[in-house]
């Protein structure tokens, strides 16, 4: 996060001061309190309940708060085969969230269609909804979730939250 | 805004009473709501057109196929050996009774005899799957009506069966671990004395379960009359496992058209008196402690021997000769690209899984491909009854008897 | 089984066309017109006493001149036996008379036969198409003419281009 201690460190172990970028403080506090919604579709719902449960306990990444409704949440976890029949709702719950949202595409089903190449089947749900992880697997263990749960909060760190950055800001002012 | 609806009941104030002049005439209106198909309580991606007149349902409609993938067309296109996999994910918490059920019908089809060590296999596995679907229904069920805490014991549960089958085939959820003709592979002495440690461990924790139910105020109100049905009725609508048997129809077919070594262990069926949501839950419960029976029974029956018929033509060769012997590898080889071929006729097998009657009808021609597979999802045809059980209820009941038939949307679309 | 045969056959010379056991299994196949008769008598006569039904399938047989076939599948609970009744009808009157008075559990698989075969059932409450959506334009899925990766529908999106809200 590019903490910087000043003070007195060597005192009780504790830092006086830190000093970041509002950016990363920002980042930080998005990547750590991501909200995902109950987005079953699937054979990797079951993986995604499992995610959640006992032994796995997704808390852990700050991602365990499950929301039944779009506008509270800011991560889909698309788990399971995206069928046409289900693609307009999908698109349309993905309108509704608030932004910045991000999507997982869990499984070989959201991500390529996987064996159902049939007549009702999409060939990847990101199609028509950007996706920002893949996580491959038929279905993925929860682990594997959790893998993909850590990438995207790297990926969010690395993000731009302001438009203008600072560099642009300084050469129309002439600071 | 009035409108003329023939749906539109007006309400007119008795005019002898005594406020009747300064009151306005009420009028009321049947309510459509719309749930789903995203909503946490539908176990998937269900649609259910609610019809209310306050809040009780008087019509409701599902709306289905938001997950239809079109097994059964893309059966026709694989052979059969290659559709093992897909029965994996109809019924995805059940994985292993779908394998079983579809291995049966093609037995049936090309009239395979199964040996003895995998039949037993086979059923110990199986009913392993039973607690675990049982277990999944429990909790989630629990979760729907209010009741955290059960879900979490069950889960808790259901992890240790889970790393079972991990170390059985490699896979938690989507096993395919049944071939036809026989089994994948045989227990290791570590997967079995994983199985004797969990079946001393299990029974007391059944009744850790039924603690948190059996006495709960807010379940039995939730569970007991609700969504109640007729034997009857229940059998006209084609219901069929513990949905069927709440009624008080002893319908099993474990029993009605013994196969595997069902026969050969001794168990009860439980059945229900009044058909209700609570009948079903207890069956379900009982369901669990009689698969702890059957597997301790199959555990000291159970003899060394093959666990794959011997029918070179169609079944697979034991994977350590694919990669020792030339001929075994070309036989492997020309089973997975060319399939066998069936004989032309057609025939029905159903099969008892957690939910009720799993059937496949297959239609071949005598080609390596079924001409014609039919799928009898259980949870379809519980959904065909769906508006029957839920007229007269309220609308918070919906949910529960979403989750008293145990549907999984996969096996209902296909 | 053939018992339940000869019986079926003897009580409906004129619409009794085959009996096939296979397997373990019997299929007997009827004519459209005697199909609701003929099953009406299975679930109502004593001895045959078939009130539970298992599933109603379809099968397409592009090279006959009665293309499509329509499969019950009965079982008595009290008696412990199965029947497998059939009827055949051409692809330019494909239509047959609903069970859905005798099983009401008929209905949805009977839909469900409709929205895969485009077979019709007459005399059904609710006829409308049940997994696939009722602006489905591309025809029925499970005929064999109808391309395993269908005709497009998959790949279009055009709910993209409509305004959000």
């Amino acid at each position: 996060m590019g903490l910087i201690q000043l003070g007195r460190p060597e005192k009780d172990g504790s830092p006086d001061i830190i000093t970041t970028t509002v950016e990363k403080a920002v980042n930080w506090a998005r990547k750590g309190s991501l909200w995902p919604m109950t987005f079953g579709l699937a054979c990797c719902a079951i993986e995604m309940i499992a995610a959640v449960s006992s032994r796995y306990d997704m808390d852990r990444y700050g991602a365990g708060v499950f929301r039944a409704s779009p506008r509270q949440s800011d991560l889909m976890i698309v788990a399971g085969t995206v069928c046409r029949r289900m693609a307009p709702v999908i698109r349309k719950i993905y309108d509704q969230m608030p932004e910045p949202k991000y999507v997982i595409a869990m499984g070989s089903c959201a991500t390529s269609g996987n064996i159902y190449d049939s007549y009702s089947v999409v060939q990847g749900v990101d199609r028509f909804v950007p996706v920002d992880i893949y996580v491959p697997g038929c279905p993925p263990t929860p682990e594997a979730l959790f893998d993909g749960i850590l990438k995207l909060q790297e990926r969010i760190m690395q993000k731009r939250v302001f438009v203008k950055q600072p560099e642009q800001v300084r050469a129309r002012f002439k600071v | 805004m009035a409108f003329e609806d023939q749906r539109t009941t007006v309400y007119k104030v008795d005019p002898e009473h005594p406020e009747s002049q300064t009151l306005p005439t009420l009028r009321t209106e049947e309510l459509l709501l719309n749930m789903g198909p995203q909503h946490p309580s539908t176990h998937g991606v269900l649609k259910v057109i609610l019809e209310l007149e306050g809040e009780r349902l008087v019509k409701s409609t599902p709306v289905m196929g938001f997950l239809h993938r079109g097994v059964e067309k893309l059966a026709e296109d694989g052979t059969y050996h290659q559709f093992i996999p897909h029965t994996d994910r109809l019924d995805y918490v059940c994985a292993m009774y779908n394998n079983f059920a579809y291995c049966r019908a093609v037995e049936k089809l090309m009239n395979i005899t199964v040996p003895d060590r995998a039949e037993y296999l086979r059923t110990i596995v199986a009913e392993v799957q039973r607690i675990i679907g049982h277990q999944f229904w429990l909790g989630t069920q629990a979760l729907d009506i209010g009741a955290m805490t059960v879900f979490f014991y069950c889960f808790r549960d259901r992890e240790i069966l889970l790393d079972w089958f991990d170390e059985l085939c490699g896979a938690r959820l989507t096993t395919s671990w049944y071939r036809i003709g026989g089994v994948e592979r045989d227990f290791t002495p570590s997967l079995l004395e994983k199985l004797k440690r969990f079946l001393d461990y299990f029974p007391p924790k059944i009744d850790e379960y039924v603690v948190f139910l059996e006495k709960n105020r807010i379940w039995l109100a939730r569970t007991k009359g609700v969504a109640v049905i007729s034997a009857e009725d229940a059998v006209n609508f084609g219901l069929s496992g513990p949905t069927l048997r709440g009624s008080g129809v002893d319908y099993d077919l474990r029993k009605y058209e013994p196969y595997a070594a069902y026969p050969k262990c001794e168990f009860s069926v439980p059945v229900g008196k009044n058909g209700d949501t609570y009948d079903r839950y207890w069956i379900r419960v009982r369901e669990m402690y009689e698969s702890v029976k059957i597997i301790r029974q199959c555990l000291e029956q159970m003899q060394d021997g093959p666990i794959m018929a011997d029918v070179p033509s169609v079944t697979l060769p034991p994977k350590e000769r694919v990669f020792t012997n030339l001929e075994a590898m070309i036989q492997q080889f020309k089973l997975f690209s060319q399939g066998f071929n069936a004989p032309p006729g057609e025939i029905y097998c159903g099969t008892e899984a957690h939910k009720g009657e799993l059937g496949f009808y297959i239609v071949s021609t005598g080609s390596g491909k079924p001409y014609r597979l039919k799928i009898r999802a259980p949870s379809f045809i519980h959904m065909g009854a769906f508006d029957f059980m839920s007229r007269g209820y309220m609308i918070a009941d919906a949910v529960t008897i979403f989750g008293t038939y145990d549907i999984v949307m996969g096996e209902c679309d296909r | 089984m053939q018992h339940l045969a000869h019986r079926l056959q003897e009580t409906f010379p004129a619409g009794f066309v085959k009996a096939v056991e296979w397997r373990g299994d019997l299929a007997v196949t009827v004519t459209r017109d005697r199909l609701h008769d003929v099953a009406q008598f299975l679930h109502d006569d004593p001895a045959m006493d078939f009130d539970y039904i298992v599933h109603v399938s379809s099968v397409d047989w592009p090279d006959d001149d009665e293309r499509f076939e329509v499969v019950y599948e009965f079982y008595s609970i009290r008696k412990r036996h199965r029947i497998r009744l059939k009827t055949r009808m051409p692809e330019s009157d494909c239509i047959v008379d609903s069970l859905t008075d005798i099983w009401k559990g008929a209905d949805f698989m009977e839909r469900e036969v409709y929205d895969m075969m485009g077979i019709r059932f007459r005399n059904h409450p609710d006829l409308r198409r049940i997994l696939m959506p009722d602006d489905y334009t591309e025809g029925y899925p499970l005929r064999k003419d109808f391309p395993l990766r269908g005709k497009g529908w998959r790949d279009t999106f055009e709910f993209l281009d409509e305004p959000t809200r």
